[in-house]
């Protein structure tokens, strides 16, 4: 069970949230400028990443708010929690689940 | 506000759509009378039903919630878990820009004063009483009970009367407000939930009424 800690609601168990896949995605600036294997790539491929992993999760049964978290995906530590108006903290700042 | 909340339902009372309403747990409400427990392992299991219910959404700083403020006479609470209240109306705190106004006055005056206090400002009003119940679980065992299926941690070191959050009692949703240190707590889960909210609660209270295991 991991233990994340939401910006507004604080430590909660995992099975509070929901998880929305990985972070800082940008929307295509001209979308209908994108061949149809581009926009494949946008909408579908994500990165597959070992290690520290920005993602997504939203507090489903609590405030219902969106938020980032910087997660290891070997160890499954929970690195850094972040708004979505908040920069991804550089992983040296990053201490332990907060 | 640990009395049974009563709507006042004013000279409406006894006819039109306010006398016709059946609550969600009526059918229930013997089993859950049956269900209690007295002693030092007491619990008891309440609905209060056709609590007040307004959901507000308005920026947290701005002039519109100053006014809806002073209509309420409370401020609106800037924390999870907090709660404030004034006469009437409980202010809980459902988010960041996000709260819900529980009160024993009729839903529409409740909603119109709060609408008028919004005016033209960005933010919504919305009478959501329909929208939950409210179980009341009180007694010595009632946190026992609780925490049976409920991840948070209710030791009075972290939760306190005056305290609510939206969390999970078993697998249902329920905004869980403790409102004195009997203790007594009131769920609130949306009304389709409320009928296995009660029986997951009678079933786990059922244990109470034997004694205690060594």
């Amino acid at each position: 069970m991991l233990l994340i800690t939401c910006p507004w609601c604080g430590p909660r168990d995992e099975t509070e949230y929901h998880y929305g896949g990985q972070a800082h995605v940008p929307y295509p600036e001209n979308p209908a400028e994108l061949d149809d294997r581009q926009w494949a790539e946008y909408v579908f491929y994500r990165d597959n990443h070992k290690g520290p992993f920005a993602e997504r999760w939203m507090h489903s049964t609590g405030c219902r708010r969106w938020f980032n978290v910087l997660r290891d995906t070997v160890s499954y530590e929970v690195l850094a929690v972040y708004r979505l108006d908040e920069p991804c903290p550089a992983l040296s700042q990053a201490g332990g689940n907060p | 506000m640990a009395e049974p909340t009563t709507i006042d339902a004013g000279a409406d009372a006894g006819t039109g759509p306010v006398a016709l309403r059946t609550s969600p747990l009526a059918h229930l409400e013997e089993r859950m009378r049956a269900a209690a427990v007295t002693g030092a392992r007491g619990v008891a299991l309440s609905e209060l039903p056709f609590v007040t219910m307004v959901n507000l959404r308005v920026g947290p700083a701005s002039e519109a919630a100053g006014r809806i403020e002073r209509a309420l006479g409370a401020p609106l609470p800037q924390e999870c878990g907090h709660t404030t209240a004034s006469g009437s109306h409980t202010v809980v705190w459902l988010g960041p820009d996000e709260w819900l106004v529980l009160s024993r006055d009729a839903a529409p005056a409740v909603a119109a004063d709060l609408r008028e206090a919004l005016g033209a400002d960005p933010g919504s009003v919305v009478d959501v009483s329909a929208n939950r119940t409210t179980l009341e679980l009180s007694g010595p065992a009632a946190r026992q009970v609780l925490e049976k299926g409920c991840p948070l941690d209710l030791h009075s070191r972290a939760f306190a009367p005056g305290r609510a959050v939206s969390t999970t009692v078993g697998p249902v949703p329920v905004l869980l407000w403790q409102v004195d240190g009997v203790p007594t707590y009131r769920l609130l889960p949306r009304s389709s939930f409320a009928d296995y909210l009660a029986r997951w609660l009678i079933d786990a209270m059922t244990e109470f009424g034997s004694p205690e295991l060594p």
